[in-house]
């Protein structure tokens, strides 16, 4: 089969041979530069017109059928709409903060990108802290949403901040606790490391009830952390209008739109590679024959098609719920979520150093 | 309690009232000064028990302004009608809100529609009319709005 | 207003929810003190769609006026043009037949399910679950079409008229409605699946928006607001009008005093349209539609009221007659107007998030308020 590890290396080699070593380095960066945008504005597409598809299907609607054969380029003729639209800031704003925050918001979930593995060796940077990578900077959404809810000079946009912030820093406990369970199964902070020893079976089967107690964990604080309804509080916009991004329009809305999806892909790759073996196919202990059989389908449609059944999950759980409020969704973290996930671990713990899993 | 039981059961609390029965519910007729005490004993008495104001409005006679409270009993189901002429060069009230809280809402409709001042209103601000509204009440029949189409 | 906008002296934040607000349901503008997330003050402003239709009516006829009264309470326009045409026919002593009796109260239940069903998912979208809206949407197009049928209009009906209704039903219109009855019954379930049981609905509606049965009826609130707080208050049953008084059906009353209370009335109120209309559908008496009234109509002098029970509560009209062919004044009292008036009572204190439920349950309708 081919593979991406052939591809990149044969590259590599002929740009060594042709160019100095400087050179190279700077080349290969572009390279991989265009690529995570490019990957970024496709996912963007995809993900709108999945959502739309999605919320149009459980609310007995056809969803966007006009623009292309199924409505496909739906989404593209709204990004050419939102690219030519005036970006308006307000007067009363702090225009560079104002300008900023959007900015901001999507280097963070470009930087998130980085140590993703797509498949079989298919991944920007295989760094050994992986894990604590991912929850580093995902935290640092919440600078960029603070900064649009501030600079925009609205009391909406303030209110919004606030909660979104209080939500993120609140949620970040339980999902990194539920990310530690994994960690501590697994023995490694590395991604890599985590989904090779999911060789013989993913977590989420080898590891008990305290995995899947993890795992429900981590699909509720995800959905908190990318502030996805129902806990859309800082967006709420039946309360605040449209919240924190109440005041920005054109493109620098469309970039907060876009930094949104991809933090859901983001989280559900980070999900399907801890929980789900991320590229790894489904395999069962020392079936021999029968993982032979699952490794003819390609790692990537396993990795792709894993975190797109999570974003389906939390699509589900946008077109159903309604919308928390804000001490209901502290009380949930705080009194329930976080001494839960704070035993599990203990629980995990145990079962790791006993070695109570298969 | 019927029209009759009420008519002699409110002229007891207030002598000085005229009664009318051609309408649908027993009209009592009261002068402006005495409409107050007889709205605290009408809330206030067991076998009245008027506790439901459901209507306050207010009519242009160009003469005279008449204002008109409906009141109805959630225990006893009975309903009568007040009325009270108020003079048109200083159409004055004494509020009614701290016995029945709708009348906060309702009172200040006619306020800024008719021009009724209600005495003791906690709040008597414009509602639906712009801030700064200055002119006639526009409910009143000499009103005219040059601009907008009211009279068709 | 303009010097009110901006923060007070001890730290709370003033905020204008509306005119252009997506939980307001229309214009309506309400200045909100908070405190962090909880509501001291709660003020209404209202005016933005006030088309003075009482100054309107009084140089309208008898006949004309009835059509603009569809404007005000658009989702029951039925009910508001039924009240009109009962006060008029009060007022020159017509005989209604039975036919069009039976017709106006079919028509009245219908429209108190489209209303309800609006509602439902309105006050879903308040909490921030957009699906339901489609759901209810999808009854309440099959109510819009038996309408569209027989009256012509999906919206603002014109249908009642004082004597009777405009004309016959459609000849489809029983048909259509019992397919509808058969609609409803297999969905009503889901409802309550989806939004009823739901634990997080639950939580934001149980205990929330507290009125007390004394406090709802000194506000004079009425309709479902007031029999959530258990006041008996539908005019249907204490004040019968029509036929009302020869129907089997309940007057829904919880005890609750919340927003869930509020919330289950209407939900339970449904079904007892559903009963209503199903006790009609099959037994409309053959006979005229209209009864014969002169071409030009004059109340005798004097005054005429008449209470109906529309989907937010009690509507009264209230017509003067000096004995010509326009009415001297006219008072509508609309239900949203009371019902408003407890919104600063019941919002105090709770969260901002609150605000937006308890104006569901509500059931605003801005033009309703401002007339």
């Amino acid at each position: 089969m081919l593979s991406f590890s052939t591809i990149s290396k044969s590259i590599d080699s002929w740009l060594r041979a042709t160019f100095s070593d400087t050179w190279t380095m700077v080349i290969e960066m572009l390279i991989a530069g265009i690529c995570v945008i490019s990957l970024f504005a496709i996912l963007g597409l995809i993900l709108v017109l999945m959502e739309r598809k999605v919320s149009a299907w459980m609310q007995i609607r056809l969803g966007p059928n006009r623009v292309g054969p199924k409505g496909m380029f739906q989404s593209l003729a709204d990004t050419i709409k939102l690219l030519v639209k005036e970006g308006l800031t307000p007067d009363g704003a702090d225009k560079f903060l104002f300008n900023l925050a959007p900015i901001l918001a999507i280097i963070v979930a470009m930087l998130l990108m980085a140590p993703i593995a797509f498949a079989k060796d298919f991944q920007l940077w295989n760094m050994n802290i992986g894990v604590l990578y991912v929850s580093a900077v995902s935290s640092m959404m919440v600078i960029s949403i603070l900064m649009a809810g501030w600079a925009s000079n609205n009391k909406y946009s303030l209110m919004g901040a606030m909660r979104s912030g209080a939500q993120i820093v609140s949620y970040e406990l339980s999902a990194g606790l539920s990310i530690l369970v994994v960690v501590v199964l697994s023995g490694s902070l590395n991604l890599n490391e985590i989904i090779q020893s999911q060789a013989d079976g993913w977590w989420i089967f080898k590891g008990h009830i305290p995995v899947i107690i993890a795992f429900i964990i981590f699909i509720i604080a995800v959905t908190a952390e990318t502030n996805r309804a129902p806990f859309d509080l800082a967006e709420a916009e039946s309360e605040l209008t449209a919240g924190f991004h109440t005041e920005y329009s054109g493109m620098k809305f469309a970039l907060f739109f876009l930094a949104e999806y991809v933090n859901v892909f983001i989280v559900c790759a980070i999900g399907a590679t801890l929980f789900f073996g991320g590229w790894m196919p489904f395999h069962i202990g020392n079936w021999q024959g029968f993982n032979h059989v699952m490794d003819f389908i390609p790692s990537s449609i396993w990795f792709f098609g894993k975190t797109f059944f999570l974003i389906f999950l939390i699509m589900w759980f946008r077109w159903t719920f309604p919308r928390l409020r804000i001490d209901q969704l502290l009380n949930l973290e705080w009194k329930y979520l976080l001494p839960i996930s704070m035993f599990n671990l203990l629980l995990v713990t145990a079962i790791a150093i006993l070695g109570w899993y298969f | 309690m019927t029209n009759e039981e009420l008519k002699t059961k409110i002229a007891e609390l207030l002598p000085q009232a005229s009664f009318d029965e051609s309408g649908q519910w027993l009209t009592i007729n009261v002068a402006p000064a005495e409409w107050k005490p007889l709205a605290v004993k009408l809330k206030q008495d067991t076998s009245l028990y008027f506790d439901f104001l459901f209507c306050v409005t207010c009519i242009d006679w160009k003469t005279h302004l008449t204002m008109v409270y409906h009141l109805d009993s959630t225990k006893f189901r009975h309903n009568i009608v007040i009325k009270s002429i108020i003079d048109v060069a200083n159409p004055a009230i004494e509020t009614v809100s701290d016995i029945w809280q709708t009348a906060n809402f309702h009172e200040r409709e006619v306020y800024e529609m008719f021009g009724v001042n209600f005495i003791n209103h906690p709040d008597l601000r414009l509602l639906i009319l712009p801030d700064g509204w200055e002119g006639k009440n526009p409910m009143l029949k000499d009103f005219e709005d040059p601009v907008n189409m009211i009279k068709l | 207003m303009v010097e009110e906008i901006g923060t007070t002296t001890d730290g709370d934040i003033i905020i204008n929810v509306g005119p252009q607000h997506p939980a307001t349901h229309g214009v309506l503008h309400l200045v909100i003190t908070i405190n962090g997330e909880t509501i001291k003050k709660v003020e209404p402003h209202l005016g933005f769609i006030h088309r003075s239709i009482e100054k309107m009516c009084e140089s309208l006829s008898y006949r004309q006026f009835i059509y603009v009264t569809s404007r005000m309470d658009y989702l029951s326009s039925h009910i508001n043009n039924h009240a009109c045409a009962l006060c008029v026919e009060k007022g020159l002593q017509i005989e209604v037949p039975s036919r069009a009796q039976v017709i106006r109260v079919l028509m009245d239940e219908l429209t108190r399910i489209a209303s309800h069903e609006l509602w439902w998912g309105a006050m879903a979208m308040d909490l921030g679950a957009f699906t339901p809206f489609f759901h209810a949407f999808r009854e309440r197009e099959s109510i819009n079409d038996i309408m569209e049928e027989t009256c012509g209009a999906r919206l603002t009906m014109n249908y009642m008229v004082p004597g009777g209704v405009m004309q016959d039903i459609h000849p489809n219109f029983q048909t259509r409605v019992k397919n509808f009855i058969t609609l409803y019954k297999s969905k009503v379930g889901e409802y309550n699946e989806l939004v009823t049981g739901n634990i997080i609905f639950q939580n934001r509606m149980k205990g929330i928006g507290y009125l007390s049965s004394e406090d709802a009826i000194s506000f004079g609130c009425t309709g479902p607001t007031a029999r959530g707080s258990g006041v008996s208050c539908d005019t249907r049953k204490l004040y019968p009008y029509e036929i009302y008084n020869q129907l089997q059906f309940d007057e829904i009353l919880e005890t609750g005093c919340d927003s869930f209370a509020r919330y289950m009335v209407r939900v339970r109120e449904m079904n007892q349209s559903i009963r209503i209309i199903e006790q009609l559908i099959d037994n409309i008496p053959e006979g005229d539609f209209q009864a014969k009234t002169k071409a030009v109509l004059k109340l005798p002098k004097g005054e005429f009221y008449q209470r109906v029970e529309t989907a937010r509560g009690e509507f009264g009209v209230y017509i003067v007659s000096e004995g010509g062919t326009t009415p001297y004044r006219i008072k509508f009292r609309s239900p949203g107007f009371s019902n408003l008036s407890a919104l600063d009572h019941i919002a105090r204190g709770s969260k901002l998030g609150d605000l937006v439920a308890m104006m569901g349950t509500l059931d605003l309708v801005i033009p309703d308020i401002d007339r």
